[in-house]
């Protein structure tokens, strides 16, 4: 019988195996509800929870001084949004019924001579007491306190103050942690789908015995590797892109940076994940293998990508480690991209490891197709 | 008293499943049926006749959607529980231990149902004495031959002797030499402890040895009595004919099925036995070969074939012959013909175990090759390796004239591959299927179509084209796995266990296909576990423990073991017999 050959049997493989890998994938209802509920159900938890700003910091007053810059004061205080007025007291033995109630997380209290300590043009100190058993939020909130204080004191001195500190924190001027987050979360509510998806490609077909008759067919590795990939690649995409609206136009975090850099970025980044899945797809015996594997590799992945904590921050041994993360530097890249708008001179750099754990995973994948003892 | 006669009463029994969102389906249609005491009875039916329902009804795990039930003089219904304290039950899929040896194997059910330590040692040793298992108490249980691990079931079963012992097709996948034991040690069971055993089987020679038998067929009763009273229906309508020379048995066999005045027709001996539909045999396609039939003794399978096709008339349901005027070409595939299949010292070693052991042979291009062998005979191996699915340890291989191992890739185009268990794509439909593969094997995008309409034609699956493949029944995923292994019109097939749960007309259809299909010069390796399908082999060889026992056609091999006219399972216990006692002496 004439036979398709060259490059018309190649194009007619790759796309039957695509056609049929994306059918095998719509036609599961399972997977349907496991490429559109996740990034969704995540952006929005991640959006809302995700977050280390206060708002309405509760708090107790107490106004020893009664004077007129102490109510001046506490204007400032009640006026931003981080603070909520929960009760004024009179004296600080009071403070802690409320505090330990869980009904404040911090009460400020101005000593009796706050005015006149500031008309000599002495240092006024105000006391913030803190509940301590949350430390992190203790601090924020002290934090506030002082800043408000120290703009109270900028309009005070009214300019006359010699030296006077103006923060301005750049790409985040409110320095909102959801706009640092969202813009992660592009990368990793993809990476771990990809991963997944990539995971069980072959280890399903496996299972089900599918596989062998893939393999005594005319195809080649590489062509069923092609195959494989598009599907994990392209849910990879259609998430990302999910997530990109989602802190868009939901959480309004604006894009500084180019599209079709942000969409090379992903797709080197996903491309890098479908061969992690992939590997691990081929090296396992059946899906429950698969499931473990990606547990035990996703949680570090995730952990080490920086999305939770700066990788400077980690030691030296586990910054190495992270080099063999993709997910580390598709982060970095779409952060910068999307924040800073960066270009691709100054990202690059993040392109190199990911390419090149792709380069590595993907061959391991198609030799491990046939060599593979099953 | 009279209750105490029968272990199992049934009156009117029915059991209706409605699956989500699928049409229901009547497992049990009004079964009625009373099962002796003492006695070893058979179910007999075809694979989804429902009697794995029956059994599970019988042991109360299920409750029937109507009818009344008693089991061990107990009414099923509320006394699950009392029930089952009195029967054993051995289900398909036992489940043993594979981690544990034998002897904890049998600790762990002894302990499950109570069995005091006193009785313990003496109920041991007995069992394991008349399962000749004594040698391997300490062997892992996952480490045991397929009939091993069936023995060990059956003593786990047994670890307490209960008022009725049920088994659910305890040797499906076993080899003959395990079954033939197996069995002793059921009638030994009966006749020595007077145990009642109900067992379920598709084989018709085990049925034959019962004192009862009832035949079930798609949830309906169709007849029970002694195997002689059962096969008496079958008296005088059997009749045998010897092919004309160099003739393979399996054309004349062939076209015997397609004739309207023949009911059912098998190669067995290097003859063929069939069913006349009129008691003198008169068989106009025989007048035409110039063949004589001889009057030949009816057997039980006649008789249940008989049952069969009375029950597909009765259901409007007979299919007939789809290709009936298309006569099989009288063809010889010889040694003359070129060689498809070449394998020289073929060699697979799993670290130190020998799966494959230094085996040769060939192949010829329109041949019918059969691999025989009991599980893990090496069988499965060897066939993985000349599809090109598994690479081999040492050896030579060449398939269509090239090596699977070099040239891959091209060598692949000229084969098709059915595997033994299901694997096409469940939620693709037919046609996506069909589409999918003939696109991967390189047909152009018209002749494509032209193809999938012909092979779904041919597999009579054109009304079925846009289901999807996982709702299909069992015999139609088996054909439409042949559609489409051939749907590129390939040099060779390869089927690995093509006949494994589909019922007898099934079989005797795929049979008829492959027929037609060597007869057009397709070259076909098959394996198989049911001994009576190497008589449908131009060529077969038998394997056992890694090792090539023997090769040759069928009439050959008899003529070799002189044993003429025995059937393939004599022949083959034969055969590893006598291997495994030569290995014993040497």
């Amino acid at each position: 019988m004439q036979l398709l050959t060259g490059w018309r049997l190649l194009w007619q493989h790759l796309t039957f195996l695509a056609h049929k890998e994306l059918l095998a994938l719509i036609k599961d209802p399972r997977m349907k509800v496991m490429l559109i509920l996740p990034p969704i159900l995540q952006g929005f938890l991640f959006g809302y929870a995700a977050n280390y700003n206060l708002d309405e910091v509760p708090y107790a007053l107490v106004d020893t001084s009664h004077s007129a810059a102490s109510r001046d004061l506490v204007a400032h205080l009640d006026g931003s949004a981080s603070f909520r007025r929960v009760v004024t007291l009179d004296s600080v033995a009071q403070v802690s019924d409320y505090v330990d109630a869980g009904d404040i997380i911090m009460a400020v209290v101005i000593p009796q001579d706050f005015e006149s300590k500031l008309a000599r043009g002495e240092t006024a100190p105000v006391q913030v007491l803190s509940d301590g058993r949350n430390s992190s939020i203790a601090g924020i909130a002290t934090g506030y306190v002082s800043s408000v204080v120290a703009q109270w004191n900028l309009t005070r001195a009214g300019g006359r103050s010699a030296l006077a500190v103006e923060s301005r924190t750049w790409y985040n001027p409110n320095q909102l942690t959801r706009w640092n987050f969202l813009p992660g979360l592009i990368g990793m509510i993809s990476f771990v789908q990809v991963i997944l998806l990539g995971g069980m490609s072959v280890a399903k077909e496996r299972e089900e015995g599918t596989f062998d008759q893939l393999l005594v067919t005319p195809l080649t590795p590489k062509e069923i590797l092609v195959g494989k990939a598009i599907p994990p690649i392209l849910v990879g995409l259609f998430q990302s892109t999910a997530l990109f609206l989602i802190a868009l136009l939901w959480f309004r975090v604006p894009f500084q940076g180019s599209l079709p850099l942000l969409y090379l970025t992903l797709l080197l980044f996903a491309l890098s994940a479908t061969g992690i899945g992939l590997s691990i797809s081929s090296l396992a015996h059946n899906m429950q293998q698969v499931l473990v594997y990606v547990l035990v590799f996703l949680m570090p992945m995730v952990l080490l990508s920086g999305i939770a904590t700066p990788v400077a921050n980690m030691p030296e041994a586990l910054q190495i480690v992270t080099y063999v993360d993709p997910m580390r530097f598709a982060l970095d890249a779409i952060r910068r991209i999307y924040a800073e708008g960066a270009g691709l001179q100054e990202i690059w750099p993040d392109f190199v490891p990911m390419m090149a754990i792709a380069a590595v995973t993907m061959p391991l994948a198609s030799w491990l197709f046939r060599h593979r003892a099953t | 008293m009279a209750e105490e006669q029968f272990v199992i009463e049934a009156q009117g029994l029915t059991q209706i499943f409605t699956p989500k969102g699928l049409p229901k389906v009547t497992a049990l249609d009004h079964i009625d049926m009373h099962v002796r005491r003492g006695e070893l009875t058979a179910l007999v039916g075809p694979d989804g006749a429902g009697k794995t329902t029956l059994m599970r009804l019988i042991t109360g795990l299920m409750a029937p959607t109507a009818g009344e039930l008693t089991t061990v003089g107990l009414p099923v219904r509320g006394h699950e529980q009392a029930v089952q304290d009195q029967l054993s039950y051995m289900p398909q899929k036992f489940g043993l231990y594979e981690d544990l040896t034998v002897q904890e194997n049998m600790n762990l059910y002894a302990d499950l149902h109570g069995v005091p330590a006193a009785v313990r040692h003496q109920r041991f040793s007995h069992l394991l004495a008349m399962m000749g298992l004594e040698r391997f108490t300490g062997r892992l249980a996952g480490r045991l031959s397929g009939g091993m691990k069936q023995k060990l079931g059956l003593a786990c079963t047994l670890v307490r002797s209960p008022a009725l012992l049920l088994l659910d097709e305890p040797t499906v996948g076993v080899d003959p030499l395990s079954r033939r034991e197996l069995w002793s040690i059921l009638q030994q069971l009966v006749r020595e402890e007077h145990l009642s055993v109900f067992v379920s089987t598709a084989y018709m020679d085990e049925a034959a040895l019962c004192q009862q038998v009832y035949v079930l067929n798609q949830g309906r009763m169709l007849a029970h009595g002694t195997p002689a009273e059962l096969t008496a229906q079958a008296r005088g309508l059997c009749y045998r004919v010897t092919p004309p020379a160099g003739s393979a048995t399996r054309v004349l066999q062939c076209a015997l099925l397609d004739d309207p005045a023949v009911t059912d027709a098998v190669p067995v001996g290097g003859e063929v036995h069939f069913l006349s539909k009129t008691p003198d045999g008169e068989v106009s396609l025989l007048r035409q070969w110039h063949l004589v039939p001889r009057p030949a003794k009816e057997r039980l399978e006649d008789a249940f074939m008989l049952l069969l096709h009375a029950d597909q008339r009765a259901q409007g349901k007979e299919t007939q012959p789809a290709e009936a005027a298309q006569p099989v070409e009288e063809i010889h595939p010889s040694e003359q013909a070129p060689v498809d299949i070449e394998v020289k010292n073929l060699v697979k070693r799993f670290g130190d175990f020998t799966a494959v052991a230094h085996t040769s042979f060939q192949v010829h291009k329109g041949e019918v090759f059969g691999l025989l062998g009991p599980n893990g005979a090496g069988k499965t191996t060897t066939f993985r390796m000349l599809c090109g699915l598994l690479p081999a340890t040492g050896g030579q291989l060449r398939v269509a004239g090239v090596d699977l191992r070099t040239a891959r890739t091209q060598a692949r185009a000229n084969i098709g591959y059915v595997a033994q268990k299901f694997s096409l794509y469940e939620k693709l439909t037919v046609y996506e299927n069909l589409h999918f593969f003939g696109g991967i094997y390189g047909l152009p995008p018209q002749r494509l179509e032209e193809r999938i309409e012909a092979v779904l034609e041919e597999f009579q699956l054109t009304d079925r084209r846009d289901q999807p493949a996982a709702s299909l029944p069992g015999g139609y995923k088996q054909r439409l796995s042949m559609a489409a292994a051939l749907i590129h019109e390939p040099r060779i097939l390869f089927l690995d266990e093509p006949t494994s749960g589909i019922d007898p007309l099934a079989r005797r259809s795929f049979w008829q296909q492959i027929t037609r299909l060597a007869a057009r010069g397709t070259t076909i390796i098959i394996t198989t576990h049911f001994m009576d399908e190497a008589e449908y082999c131009d060529r077969m060889m038998i394997q056992d423990h890694g090792q090539l026992l023997v090769l040759g056609r069928p009439a050959e091999i008899r003529q070799r073991m002189q044993m003429p006219q025995a059937d393939m399972n004599d022949i083959f216990i034969a055969i590893v017999e006598q291997s495994r006692g030569e290995g014993a002496s040497a």
